[in-house]
C-alpha cells in the first residue's frame, strides 16, 4: 500500500465499517466502541496525512487515478490540495467527537445508528477529495442518505417535515449540477476536474452556484435549515452545520471559482450581495431566536455567507481567511451543538423562556460554553477573529463596502452570541433547570475539550491554516491555475 | 416437396431450454404426487432457467459477429444474448421467490413463466415481423393466465381480464402496423424493410409511417409507457406479485431491448420521426408516472407508477437512437430490473407476513422488523430515485448524456425535474418502513414466515443493483458489444 492510497482508506474505511456494523451481530457497547475506534483510525490517518503533506508544491498529492466509467472518461480521482487537507481533518475530527456523543448518550438501534454515522464520515471525506466531477456528485448526493436516515429516525418530533424540506430542497439543487455537469463533462470530453479546461458558460455556473448556494446555505436558499437544525439529534446538526455546509462553500472554492473564472467574476456583485444578505439577515435572525439550537443555527447561515464574500473577493487574503474560517466554524458550532444536546439533556428544552442560571454550580459547562462563545464572537485573539479579519480584508481590498457590512455581521455575532450565554448562564435560574442537573461529565468534556482545544490552538497559531492552505501561500495563482 | 431453411439450433437453444422445462413443469402438474409438486415442478424450473443463462452466456461469448438465422427470422447476436441473459436471470428469481410465495397451481405456474420467458427470449432476437408477432403473443398469453392464476382471488382475475383486453388492444395495433408496414415495403424483415425504403425512396411513405406508428404504439403497450399505461397500475396492484415482479421487470427488458432493434434495422431512415415521438412518450410517462405516484397509498400501485416513469427515463435513451443511447438503454436495464423484481420481491414477503394488501400505512415498521429486506428495499428506493446507492444513478447519468449528445438539453431538464419529484414517493417508502412508529400497526400475531428463497433473490437483486455501481466499465462494455450489433 502507497501513501497515495491514504486518501482512498480515509473514504473506504468507515464505509466498510459500517458494513461492518450491519452485518455482525454485536452488541450495543461493541459497536458503539468499534465505531468510536474506527474514527480514531480516520484521525489517526489524517494526522499521517498532514504530517507528510508538503505545503510548499502545487498541484494534487495524495491521488489515486482508475477509470471508472471508461467511455465517458469518467474516473475514480481522489487527491487532497492544502485547503482539502483541512477540511478532511474538520470532517473526521467532528465526526469522532459526534460517534462519541452518540455513543455517550445511547442511542437506540445502535447498529443502525452507527453504521449509518460512519457511512456519513466516508461520503463528506468523499466530497472534499473528490477530482471527478461524478465522482463529487455521487458523494455529495451520498452524504444525504444517511442523513435523511439520521434525522428522520433519531431525530425530535417534527422530524419527517424536516426530513422532507432537507431533502427536496438539497436535491434541487444537486439535480440541477447534476444536469450541469452532464452538460459540462460532455461538452469538455472529460470529467476529471484537474485536467478539465475553464469554461466560459454562465449557465453552468449557476447550476453548480445554486447546488452549493442550498447546501451552504445562502440567503434566501435557507428554507430547510432551521426545521433540519432544531428536529435532528443534536451530534447529527453537529455534523449538519459543521462539516456538512462546508461542501457548499467547499464546492464553491474548486468548482465554481476554479473551473468558471469568467462566471464567477460576471456575477461577483450578485453572490458577495447574497453572502452579505446571508451574513446580515442571519445574524439578526440568531439575535431574534428563541432556542439555543436557533441561534447557533441562524449564526452558521450568517457564517456561510461570510465565507462566501471571502471567497468572492477573489483576493488571497480573502482565500486564507474563508479557508480558516470554514475550519474554525467548524469546530465551533460543532462544539456549541454538543453543548446545545448537553443541556437539552439536562432541561429537556432548548428554549430560552425555560432555561438561565445554568453557571451556578456547573463551572465545566459555564467554562465551556463561555470559551466557545467567545471565541465564535471573534474577540481578538481567537481562530474565529483572524478568520474573519483576513476576510473583511479580503473583502475591503475589493471594496470597503463589503468589509462594513462584513464587520456589521461581527458586530451582530456579539449581540447574539452573549445573548446566548447569558440566556443559558446567567440570569435567574429557568424554570425547566433543576438543582439536580449534573455539570458536564466526564464523558462529554472527553469529547468537547478536544474540539475547543484545537480551536485554542488554532488561535494561538491561525497561520498554521492560513499560510497552509494554498501551494505557495499565494491563493489567487492556486485558483486561476486551477490548483494545477 | 417443402423447402425447409438451415436452423442454427444453437442460436434458439435459450428458448429451447425454457421451453423444455416449461413443458416437465406442466407434465409434473399430471404425474407428480401433490405432496411433491411444488418441489419438482421449481426445481425443474430453477433448472431451466439456470440452463437458459448458461446457453445465452455462452451465446454471448460465440456471437462476436451478429448475423440473422433461420431464413432470417432470428438475430443470432450479442444484443439478443445480452438481453437473454437478463430476462432468465430475472425468471431465475421469478422462480425463486414463486416456490414459497404461490400455494396453488404451482406446477402451472412455473409452467407458465417459462412459457412466457422463453417467449421473451425469442422476442429480443426476432428479426422479422412476423417472428416479432408471433413470440410478443407466446409471452403475452402466459402472462394473461399469470395474472389471474389466483382466480379465487378478486383482483387477481380483475388483472388478467383488465391485462388481456388491453394488451389484445396493443397487440392489434403492433400487427396492423406491421401489416401497413409489409404493405408499403412488400418486406418483412427488419433489414429488408430499412433496403426496400432506402431502394424505392418511401421514407416518408404515408402508409409506412402511419405503420410505424402503430408498431411504436404496439411496442408502447407492452413496455407500459404513457399514454399507453392505463393498464398497469391496475395489472401490477390485482396480480400475485409474484408475478408482477416478473412482469416489471422481464418484459420491460424485453420490450426496450426489441424497441431499439426495430426502429433501427427497420426504420433508420424515419429516425427523425421515431426520435421526437419517443421523447414525446417519455415525457408523457415521466409526468403521468412520477405525479401519479404521488398520491398512491398501495405500495404496488405507487411502484407500477414508479416503473411507468422509469419507463420515461429508458425511452430518454431511445429517443436519442444513437450508439450511446443504446448502450444507456441496456446499461440501465440491468440495475433497473434487478431492482424492480427486488423491491416487488420485498412488497411479496410482507404481503405474506400480513395477508392483506401492502399499504404505506400498513408497511410501518417494516425495515425494523426485517432488517434485511428493509435495507434491501432501501437501496431499491434510493436507487430508484437516482441516489447513488446502485446503478440506478449511473443509468440515469447515461440516458441523460445520450439525450445531451443527441443535442436534446431540455429532455435532460426533463429529466431532471422528474427524478426530483419522483423522490417524495420513494422517500415516502422510506418513511413508512423506518420512521413510522410500529405501534400504528395492527400485528396480526405470529412470527414471520420463513423466506430463504426470497431472501436469496432480494440478495441478488441487491448484489446487482450495488455492484453495477462500482462495475460500470464491465458492464459498459458488455452493453457496447451488445449495442455493436444493431446499426448505429
Amino acid at each position: 500500500m502507497t501513501v497515495s492510497s491514504l486518501t482512498s482508506v480515509l473514504i473506504w474505511l468507515p464505509i466498510a465499517g459500517a458494513i461492518a456494523i450491519w452485518v455482525l451481530p454485536l452488541s450495543r457497547y461493541a459497536t458503539g466502541s468499534l465505531a468510536v475506534l474506527i474514527s480514531l483510525v480516520e484521525v489517526g490517518i489524517w494526522i499521517e496525512q498532514a504530517a507528510r503533506f508538503d505545503f510548499a508544491r502545487s498541484g494534487l498529492q495524495f491521488s489515486e487515478k482508475t477509470p471508472w466509467i471508461k467511455d465517458l472518461h469518467v474516473s475514480y480521482h481522489v487527491g487532497e490540495y492544502g485547503f482539502s487537507l483541512w477540511l478532511v481533518g474538520l470532517t473526521v475530527v467532528a465526526m469522532t467527537a459526534c460517534i462519541g456523543y452518540g455513543f455517550w448518550v445511547g442511542r437506540d438501534r445502535p447498529r443502525a445508528y452507527f453504521g449509518l454515522m460512519l457511512l456519513l464520515t466516508g461520503a463528506t471525506v468523499g466530497v472534499f477529495v473528490a477530482q471527478d466531477l461524478l465522482l463529487f456528485y455521487a458523494f455529495f448526493e451520498a452524504m444525504l442518505i444517511p442523513l435523511y436516515v439520521l434525522i428522520g429516525v433519531w431525530g425530535g418530533a417534527g422530524r419527517l417535515g424536516a426530513t422532507v424540506k432537507l431533502l427536496i430542497y438539497t436535491m434541487a439543487g444537486s439535480l440541477v449540477m447534476l444536469a450541469a455537469i452532464v452538460v459540462y463533462g460532455l461538452k469538455v470530453g472529460t470529467f476529471d476536474l484537474v485536467s478539465a479546461p475553464v469554461s466560459t458558460s454562465r449557465w453552468l455556473f449557476l447550476g453548480f452556484m445554486l447546488a452549493f448556494a442550498i447546501k451552504a446555505p445562502l440567503f434566501p436558499f435557507h428554507g430547510w435549515l432551521p426545521d433540519a437544525y432544531r428536529e435532528a439529534p443534536p451530534e447529527v446538526t453537529a455534523v449538519l452545520s459543521g462539516v456538512i455546509a462546508k461542501a457548499g462553500t467547499y464546492g464553491m472554492l474548486r468548482i465554481a471559482l476554479t473551473q468558471f473564472p469568467d462566471s464567477a467574476g460576471y456575477y461577483r456583485t450578485v453572490i458577495l450581495a447574497l453572502g452579505a444578505a446571508a451574513l446580515v439577515y442571519g445574524s439578526l435572525l440568531a439575535f431574534r431566536a428563541p432556542d439555543f439550537r436557533g441561534v447557533v443555527a441562524y449564526s452558521s447561515m450568517a457564517q456561510s455567507g461570510l465565507i462566501t464574500i471571502g471567497l468572492f473577493s477573489g483576493t488571497n487574503l480573502g482565500y486564507d481567511g474563508a479557508v480558516l474560517q470554514m475550519v474554525a466554524h467548524g469546530l465551533v458550532s460543532t462544539s456549541l451543538f454538543l453543548i446545545a444536546g448537553a443541556v437539552e439533556r439536562r432541561t429537556t428544552t432548548g428554549e430560552f423562556a425555560f432555561l438561565g442560571g445554568m453557571a451556578k454550580g456547573r463551572p465545566a459547562l459555564a467554562t465551556l460554553l463561555m470559551t466557545v462563545g467567545i471565541i465564535s464572537l471573534a474577540v481578538p485573539g481567537s481562530a474565529a477573529f483572524a478568520g474573519e479579519f483576513l476576510i473583511l480584508a479580503g473583502a475591503y481590498q475589493l471594496h470597503w463596502w463589503w468589509a462594513v457590512i462584513g464587520a456589521s455581521g461581527i458586530v451582530l455575532a456579539a449581540m447574539y452570541m452573549l445573548r446566548l450565554i447569558s440566556a443559558v448562564l446567567h440570569q435567574a435560574r429557568g424554570p425547566r433547570v433543576a438543582d439536580e442537573a449534573l455539570d458536564m461529565r466526564p464523558g462529554e468534556l472527553a469529547l468537547i475539550v478536544p474540539l475547543v482545544a484545537a480551536l485554542l490552538v488554532l488561535s494561538a497559531w491561525p497561520a498554521g491554516i492560513s499560510h497552509h492552505s494554498f501551494a505557495g501561500d499565494d491563493a489567487t495563482t492556486a485558483v486561476t491555475e486551477q490548483f494545477r | 416437396m417443402i423447402h425447409t431453411p438451415h436452423i442454427d439450433w444453437f442460436s434458439i437453444s435459450t428458448i429451447l431450454v425454457l421451453l423444455g422445462g416449461s413443458f416437465v413443469a406442466l407434465l409434473s402438474a399430471v404425474l407428480v404426487p401433490a405432496a411433491w409438486r411444488r418441489v419438482v415442478s421449481s426445481a425443474v424450473a430453477a433448472a431451466a432457467a439456470t440452463g437458459g443463462i448458461v446457453t445465452s452466456v455462452w451465446l454471448y461469448v460465440d456471437s462476436a459477429s451478429g448475423h440473422s438465422v433461420i431464413a432470417g427470422s432470428f438475430y443470432r447476436d450479442r444484443w439478443t444474448a445480452l438481453a437473454q441473459v437478463i430476462l432468465c436471470a430475472t425468471t431465475l428469481a421469478t422462480v425463486l421467490v414463486g416456490s414459497e410465495q404461490i400455494r396453488e397451481h404451482e406446477a402451472e405456474f412455473f409452467a407458465l413463466i417459462l412459457a412466457s420467458a422463453a417467449g421473451m427470449t425469442f422476442f429480443v432476437g426476432a428479426a422479422n415481423l412476423m417472428t416479432m408477432f408471433l413470440s410478443l403473443e407466446w409471452f403475452s398469453i402466459a402472462l394473461y393466465i399469470l395474472c389471474a392464476i389466483e382466480y379465487g382471488r378478486e383482483g387477481s382475475l380483475e388483472a388478467g381480464l383488465k391485462y388481456l383486453i388491453v394488451g389484445s388492444f396493443g397487440s392489434a395495433a403492433l400487427l396492423f402496423g406491421s401489416a401497413l408496414v409489409y404493405g408499403a415495403t412488400n418486406r418483412i424483415g427488419f433489414a429488408e424493410i430499412a433496403q426496400a425504403v432506402a431502394a424505392h425512396g418511401l421514407s416518408g411513405d404515408a402508409l409506412l409511417v402511419l405503420g410505424l406508428a402503430m408498431i411504436i404504439a404496439g411496442l408502447a403497450f407492452k413496455s407500459s409507457s404513457a399514454p399507453f399505461h392505463m393498464w398497469t397500475p391496475d395489472v401490477y396492484q390485482g396480480a400475485p406479485t409474484t408475478v408482477t415482479a416478473f412482469m416489471s421487470s422481464a418484459t420491460k427488458v424485453a420490450a426496450f431491448a426489441l424497441m431499439l432493434r426495430v426502429l433501427r434495422t427497420a426504420f433508420p431512415q424515419e429516425t427523425h420521426l421515431w426520435s421526437w415521438a419517443f421523447a414525446g412518450i417519455a415525457v408523457a410517462s415521466l409526468v403521468i408516472g412520477n405525479f401519479a405516484a404521488l398520491v398512491q397509498r398501495d405500495v404496488k400501485r405507487l411502484l407500477a407508477y414508479s416503473s411507468i416513469s422509469h419507463a420515461g427515463f429508458i425511452l430518454i435513451g431511445v429517443s436519442a437512437g444513437t450508439a450511446l443511447g443504446g448502450r444507456a438503454v441496456m446499461y440501465y436495464l440491468i440495475p433497473y430490473s434487478a431492482m424492480a423484481f427486488g423491491s416487488f420481491a420485498v412488497v411479496a414477503a410482507r404481503e405474506r407476513e400480513l395477508g392483506a394488501r401492502v399499504t404505506l400505512d400498513n408497511l410501518a415498521g417494516f425495515g425494523w422488523e426485517r432488517p434485511f429486506l428493509g435495507v434491501a428495499l432501501w437501496f431499491f428506493m434510493f436507487g430508484f430515485a437516482g441516489l447513488p446507492l446502485g446503478g440506478g444513478f449511473v443509468g440515469k447519468f447515461y440516458v441523460f448524456a445520450a439525450a445531451y449528445e443527441h443535442g436534446w438539453t431540455w429532455l435532460v431538464i426533463v429529466g431532471v425535474l422528474a427524478t426530483l419529484v419522483s423522490l417524495y414517493y420513494y422517500l415516502g417508502v422510506m418513511r413508512a418502513i423506518y420512521m413510522r412508529p410500529t405501534a400504528e400497526l395492527a400485528v396480526t400475531g405470529g412470527s414471520p414466515p420463513r423466506d430463504a428463497l426470497l431472501h436469496v433473490a432480494v440478495g441478488a437483486a441487491l448484489v446487482v443493483s450495488v455492484g453495477s455501481l462500482f462495475a460500470v466499465s464491465p458492464m459498459i462494455t458488455l452493453a457496447r458489444h451488445a449495442a455493436s450489433a444493431l446499426p448505429f
